[in-house]
């Protein structure tokens, strides 16, 4: 089994009654529901070796070098913005609640904190300060200054789809069970089209198991809903995939649409869960044109020291000529003989209530999706 | 990524025959500089010794497994 981020998954529990009367007890910084899931993600190992949220050296070379202070690759901060009177009450208090509504989450050890410079923050994380980006107008809302300290879980946040939340140490003991011992893990925020699925099962060819992983969270205007994601899913797998080979987990945090930094983050989570591949695709994590289509694979030739083996695809698309799904290594013909798989053209067809050509969507998928009266986020 | 920020690197002193070898390995490569290919280097051949193995107690396993299964993923 190939060895978490760091060497050890983290484990930050605390679901007694006594760490919960507690946690009622300590004052209060309330966080969003994305917040409250990336507690969880810290305290059940997502993001091992992080214990809590970033204290600043931690912070200033991850935006730096793309590193943690102790050399170990990371490129997303994992912080938690606090405005004056937050700062106020937290230079008072060696342990603060976070809370979700009026639901403990997680205990908090203040250990430092810090102003930081958004803009800096935006440059380094998202390659822009443009705020069209929406992962630099989100962040250019966040309060000004960052508090770091490790922190205990004391309730599991809510989740709309239980039957598939699955955390690291389940999955590994999961790939464990089934014999897997290469694991390809899939990154998703999108209902599948005949190109995801070739990709998924060219990478499965040469590997134990597969495990697809959507992630679940605040996502923009135009993507998918997750019910529609996951509905899509499983309507693929009952139909085309192997049941000893395939698998589907749910990963509960925000997209960033940070590209190739995030390609490493979501890299990292994976292999926290037992993957010991990673599929790396066209504009992965990207978002408009900020980023070149292949930065997020070229990215991954700075940390020969992840420690999880990236697959870099190119797009798939159907040609006429051929008579089947191909790619640009494998097929000589012209661009004219060529149906590219786009999502958009996808969509466009799923808004009109039309059902997407089969060499372009699974039919039985494509009817799953039309099943919902509106399957993308308002 | 940043070799402008000096406060983040330190010298270390190795050969100048390997220098002059490793100087012309990274001809035509994507390596910018010496110190960049040994930095990239060393990161790799560290990143295989930390490798350790992941071992859980049994009765951790026995539950994950229950609930597994209870969710369906296992028999
Ligand atoms: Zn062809």
């Amino acid at each position: 089994m190939i060895a978490p981020h760091g060497g050890k998954l983290v484990e930050r529990l605390d679901f007694s009654d006594r760490a919960r009367e507690e946690a009622m007890e300590l004052p209060r910084l309330s966080i969003t529901l994305d917040e409250a899931r990336d507690l969880g993600n810290i305290a059940h190992g997502v993001f091992s070796p992080l214990e809590g949220y970033m204290a600043r050296e931690d912070f200033e070379d991850v935006l730096e070098e793309g590193r943690l202070a102790n050399d170990l690759p990371w490129t997303i901060p994992i912080v938690k913005d606090v405005d004056e009177k937050d700062v106020e009450m937290l230079l008072r208090e060696d342990e603060v609640s976070l809370f979700y509504g009026d639901m403990p989450i997680a205990t908090l050890k203040v250990e430092e904190i810090y102003p930081y410079d958004r803009k800096e923050y935006a440059q380094r994380v998202f390659g822009t300060t443009s705020i069209e980006h929406p992962g630099v107008a989100n962040l250019m809302n966040k309060k000004e200054h960052l508090v770091g300290g490790k922190i205990t879980l004391v309730n599991d946040a809510p989740t709309d789809f239980p039957q598939y939340k699955l955390w690291p140490k389940e999955t590994r003991v999961l790939f464990k069970e089934k014999g897997w011992k290469s694991v390809v893990g899939f990154q998703t925020r999108n209902a599948p089209h005949i190109g995801h699925e070739y990709v998924q099962k060219t990478a499965l060819t040469f590997v134990d198991g597969l495990f697809i992983n959507p992630l679940i969270g605040k996502k923009k205007r135009g993507d998918f809903k997750d019910e529609v994601i996951i509905a899509a899913y499983e309507t693929l797998f009952k139909h085309y995939y192997p049941k000893n080979s395939a698998t589907l987990g749910i990963l509960e945090t925000e997209m960033r649409y940070a590209g190739p930094r995030e390609a490493i983050f979501h890299a990292i989570m994976r292999k926290n869960f037992g993957c010991t591949h990673f599929i790396v695709g066209r504009d992965h994590a990207g978002v408009g044109n900020f980023y070149g289509p292949y930065e997020a694979q070229e990215i991954f030739y700075d940390y020969p020291d992840l420690g999880i083996t990236p697959l870099f695809f190119r797009s798939f698309f159907y040609c006429k000529k051929c008579g089947t799904v191909v790619n640009e290594k494998i097929c000589p013909h012209g661009p004219e003989y060529h149906v590219n798989f786009s999502g958009t053209k996808i969509r466009e067809m799923l808004i009109k209530g039309e059902k997407p050509p089969e060499i372009m969507m699974r039919p039985e998928v494509a009817e799953v999706i039309l099943q919902f009266e509106n399957p993308f986020v308002e | 990524m940043d070799e402008e920020n000096e406060k983040n690197y330190e010298t270390v002193r190795i050969p100048v025959t390997l220098y002059k070898k490793i100087n012309e390995r990274i001809k035509g490569t994507g390596f910018t500089s010496v110190s960049s290919y040994v930095t990239y280097v060393l990161r790799e051949i560290i990143a295989e010794d930390e490798e350790e193995e992941e071992k859980f107690s049994e009765e951790d396993e026995e539950r994950v497994k229950e609930r597994l299964r209870a969710l369906g993923y296992l028999e």
